[in-house]
């Protein structure tokens, strides 16, 4: 088996003394879709923001790419790079739909190539909004617009913070091809949180159930949906969670 | 009745212009970056720093006219060090520093509150996608590019028609430091209505342009 990609230990995250985030352990592999279920206000978008780098684990260690940090540690920039984050409800700049799209091209002081642009607006099917004013657009277009942002830095690890909730069937589907076609594609390495099981039941390899700050379990995703170990992941699976 | 192509009154009103100008320079290149700094973090004192910059935003301005007057005086503390940079009373310089005093806090809060508007949900989506701190600063101002123009336009009007300050340090000298407001004022004295009314009418309308522009970017802001 390869080395993981990410590998956690004893994280745990703290706002204003109330712990809301305790991972003993959590690997996610290269390469690999990993899903990330669970019901609301568990911790799943604290543990992204940590991976993102956003925020510094209160204690504990994040290995990411070969290189570990601790809470005091700072992440060197162009590793920090290497993963970005599309978000639950996407903010786009108040300019052009190419213009986000550059963004991330722009803050790394690359060209930002019409070619590059519009292949990946093409990718999410809106190579025909290019010129749109961003604020003009659809929900299910901020999120595509969203996605294409992303791809055009080829992270290494992109992470999915329930990109399709609030999402129409149509932009829900398409979202979850294009999701699929990165990892496909690039050999992107997913982390997908949603609280959608059927989702990560069409997309992930293997799926981690969060419960109350805790990974309380991950498994392959078949054995995860049809035989988990532990019993609140068999009650979330079949829908009895009660939360 | 007196016109605009009197060569007396264009002299003043590009003596206004060039010291409310240079003014508003310094005062954007102050209030911009205090406001953006104000409006992004957060520091201890930082509410300190705010409830001065408010106070300084209803500042009266003649308060600051005896200010800089006894700060540049021969016998003041930067007056008597007699460096050239430093200007002297009753020359435009000395208007400059008074007008700059009086717009930099109306740029600074305008320009804190814009940023401040700003989701802060997409700060953290710029730094996701890999900006340094400084370059999420920035993408954040730009995104509140219309506030910050409003902020400058609204330290212009508060400065291009103030009379106390440019008066006590100016002195309203002839071919010197006569802007459009002391101008008004002398003429008025002297009983010369008609060129006080031209010159009042030429200030109107600089401050109601101000003001239009102004109204017209917020209501581009409110659209947006
Ligand atoms: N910046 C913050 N300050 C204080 N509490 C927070 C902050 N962010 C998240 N929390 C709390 O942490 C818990 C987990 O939140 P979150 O990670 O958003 O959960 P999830 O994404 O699983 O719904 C919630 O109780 C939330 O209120
Ligand atoms: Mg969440």
């Amino acid at each position: 088996m390869s080395e993981p990609i990410i590998a956690l230990r004893s994280v745990t995250k703290e706002y204003n003394g109330q712990c809301v985030l305790n991972v003993a352990e959590m690997d996610v592999l290269p390469g690999e879709v990993f899903g990330l279920v669970g019901p609301s206000g568990v911790g799943k978008s604290t543990l992204l923001r940590l991976i993102n780098f956003l925020e510094p684990p209160t204690a504990g260690t994040i290995r990411f790419m070969g290189s570990t940090f601790s809470a005091q540690d700072s992440v060197p920039l162009a590793l920090r790079r290497r993963v970005t984050t599309v978000f639950q409800r996407p903010m786009l700049l108040n300019r052009t739909v190419a213009a986000n799209v550059g963004f991330g091209l722009w803050l790394r002081g690359e060209k930002q190539s019409q070619t590059v642009i519009n292949e990946a607006l093409n990718q999410v099917g809106l190579a025909r909004l290019a010129a749109r004013q961003a604020r003009t657009l659809s929900g299910g277009e901020l999120q595509r617009v969203a996605l294409a942002r992303a791809m055009v830095l080829r992270p290494d690890v992109l992470l999915l913070d329930e990109p399709t909730a609030n999402l129409d069937p149509y932009n829900v589907g398409l979202i979850e091809d294009i999701a699929h076609s990165i990892n496909r594609l690039y050999g992107t390495t997913l982390v997908m949180v949603t609280h959608n099981i059927f989702q990560a039941r069409r997309l992930a390899h293997r799926v981690g159930f969060m419960l109350n700050s805790d990974l309380v379990e991950v498994a392959e995703a078949t054995s995860f949906f049809e035989s988990p170990r532990d019993p609140r992941t068999a009650a979330f699976v079949r829908g009895e969670m009660v939360y | 009745m007196i016109t605009a192509r009197d060569p007396a009154v264009v002299e003043i009103v590009l003596l206004s212009l060039r010291v409310s100008g240079v003014a508003l320079f310094f005062s954007a290149m102050i209030g911009i970056p205090l406001g953006a700094l104000l409006g992004l973090t957060r520091f201890i004192g930082r509410r300190l720093v705010v409830a001065l910059l408010y106070t300084g935003m209803g500042f009266p301005p003649v308060v600051v006219g005896l200010f800089v007057y006894m700060m540049l005086s021969r016998s003041g503390p930067l007056g008597r060090l007699a460096w050239s940079w430093i200007p002297s009373l009753f020359t435009p310089g000395a208007m400059v520093v008074a007008q700059c005093i009086i717009s930099f806090p109306l740029v600074a809060g305008f320009t804190m509150a814009a940023v401040m508007g700003v989701d802060p949900q997409l700060r953290q989506q710029v730094l996701a996608l890999g900006a340094t701190p400084w370059q999420a600063a920035l993408t954040l101002l730009i995104e509140a590019r219309l506030g910050v123009l409003v902020s400058i336009i609204a330290g212009f009007g508060s400065i291009i028609s103030e009379v106390g300050a440019v008066m006590m340090v100016g002195g309203n000298i002839e071919h010197s430091t006569r802007v459009l407001t002391t101008a008004i004022v002398l003429e008025t004295n002297k009983g010369q209505f008609s060129l006080a009314i031209a010159l009042g009418v030429i200030l109107l309308g600089m401050a109601f342009l101000a003001n239009v522009l102004v109204l017209r970017l917020q209501g581009r802001a409110l659209d947006e």
